[in-house]
């Protein structure tokens, strides 16, 4: 590779291995992967294949056995706890499947909470997360706590707070894990809007769904990489032949 | 009474027709006109808007002349009558009704619980024969349909997002999307399946 200018995430032959000796479980396997500004990328696998670990290293939020991760220029593995617990408020946003809303708090404290840790005033915080709640369509629901809303609108408020400090790459696991048909056709459509305004999103699904949405599509079997798929660009087939319609 | 289906009288402009669309037969044209003519008399272009609405981006697969054409031989069958009726600086319209014999075989329709997609027992058969006979990895084969599946599901899908609200077409292209969804977790059983047999041996 000559240049890695275009990559805002990347990994280095990343393992984590959890146990010793006959126990020895490598939940990830020697992955390497590079991750373009814009880009969204989703990894998708069976259960126990290791993609949602995969997710929490190139998140900071656990430490590998061995290998790099690199964000936004930034080296995690060199840095000391509180330097990459204030680099994760900065440059990252995460969604997880349970939504981790502060119940006790309505939606826009939920979004705010975020803005105001990072140091922001709370008169900005307040500007800002308004926005935001507008831009996942939200804004009527501000005052409204987590559990006065639906599944699908929770985990909207989720995506916003993720986004609060505008974040370098949003990383989700499972976002539409609890959520029936209709309420992840919402979260598909703001994954959508977020990705075509330039928003880096790496997505660990098994949802194919979710999945589908994506530019690029990582399959993960046993701690390892095992295939990529690119689903933009380059395809003839009508939606009418995928119907099937077309005998 | 107006028609929904005067509000779009032509087809979305998404999907291209023709080329390998060529010779393609919508199974149950038949029985969906006759199911539309039972609610009341209409004429071929009111039923190929209706027929457009309910397809929206599948709509490419409904042939131009395909409405007309099964029209005909419904009448020829008996299954419904015809009458021309005049129109004031337009050519005549051929204005269609159901017949009694029609009207049954609507009613046979309904309460048929076919389902249009068989088991993937070719599939399924193809990776048993390819292990067999050693001609290609199982897995290998699981990988590239899944490949081919995922790009169709992510072209189902935007073409999903990009329907209006409360769109009637969205919900065929969910239906579309989920059954593929379906196919790609048996895909994925197939590959753990697949798999494990080759560490068994």
């Amino acid at each position: 590779m000559t240049s890695t200018s275009g990559s805002i995430l990347s990994a280095g032959s990343l393992r984590k291995e959890y146990g010793k000796g006959a126990a020895l479980v490598r939940a990830v396997d020697d992955v390497s992967l590079e991750v373009a500004r814009g880009e969204s990328v989703a990894i998708v696998g069976p259960s126990g294949c290791g993609k949602s670990t995969l997710l929490y290293l190139l998140g900071g939020l656990e430490r590998p056995t061995s290998g790099t991760v690199q964000l936004a220029q930034r080296r995690l593995e060199d840095m000391p706890e509180a330097g990459l617990a204030r680099l994760r408020r900065r440059a990252l946003g995460f969604v997880f499947q349970a939504f981790h809303l502060v119940d006790e708090l309505t939606a826009l404290e939920n979004v705010e909470l975020p803005v105001l840790l990072a140091g922001a005033s709370p008169r900005k915080a307040r500007a800002r997360a308004t926005d935001l709640l507008e831009q996942v369509g939200l804004e009527d629901r501000a005052e409204h706590l987590p559990s006065a809303l639906s599944g699908g609108q929770r985990q909207r408020v989720a995506i916003a707070r993720a986004l609060a400090n505008e974040p370098a790459v949003v990383l989700a696991d499972e976002p539409t894990g609890n959520l029936d048909s209709a309420a992840t056709t919402e979260v598909l459509r703001l994954f959508d809007q977020l990705h075509a305004d330039g928003q880096t999103l790496v997505v660990v699904t098994h949802d194919e769904r979710i999945a589908a949405t994506a530019d690029r599509l990582i399959t993960m079997r046993d701690g390892r990489l095992v295939d990529e798929t690119r689903l933009t660009g380059g395809t003839t087939r009508s939606v009418t032949q995928i119907a099937g319609f077309d005998g | 009474m107006p028609h929904a289906t005067d509000q779009r009288t032509e087809q979305p402009a998404e999907i291209p027709a023709g080329g390998p669309l060529n010779g393609y037969q919508l199974r149950v044209v038949r029985e969906v006109l006759l199911a539309l003519l039972a609610g009341e008399a209409s004429h071929g272009y009111q039923l190929r808007a209706r027929l457009a609405l309910a397809l929206g981006p599948l709509a490419g697969a409904l042939n131009d002349g395909q409405v007309y054409v099964t029209l005909n031989r419904l009448e020829k069958a008996g299954l419904v009558t015809s009458e021309r009726v005049g129109q004031a600086e337009k050519p005549d319209r051929r204005v269609y009704e159901l017949t009694t014999a029609g009207r049954d075989q609507v009613t046979e329709w309904l309460e048929d619980t076919s389902w249009p997609k068989p088991a993937p027992a070719e599939f399924h058969l193809k990776l048993v024969a390819a292990a067999a006979a050693g001609l290609a990895d199982p897995v290998g084969i699981v990988d590239r349909q899944r490949r081919a599946l995922l790009v169709g599901l992510a072209q189902a899908q935007r073409a999903a997002l990009a329907e209006p609200d409360a769109s009637v077409a969205a919900l065929l292209l969910e239906g579309v999307v989920l059954r593929l969804q379906a196919d790609l977790r048996w895909l994925e059983a197939c590959a753990r399946y697949w798999n494990n047999a080759k560490e068994r041996s």
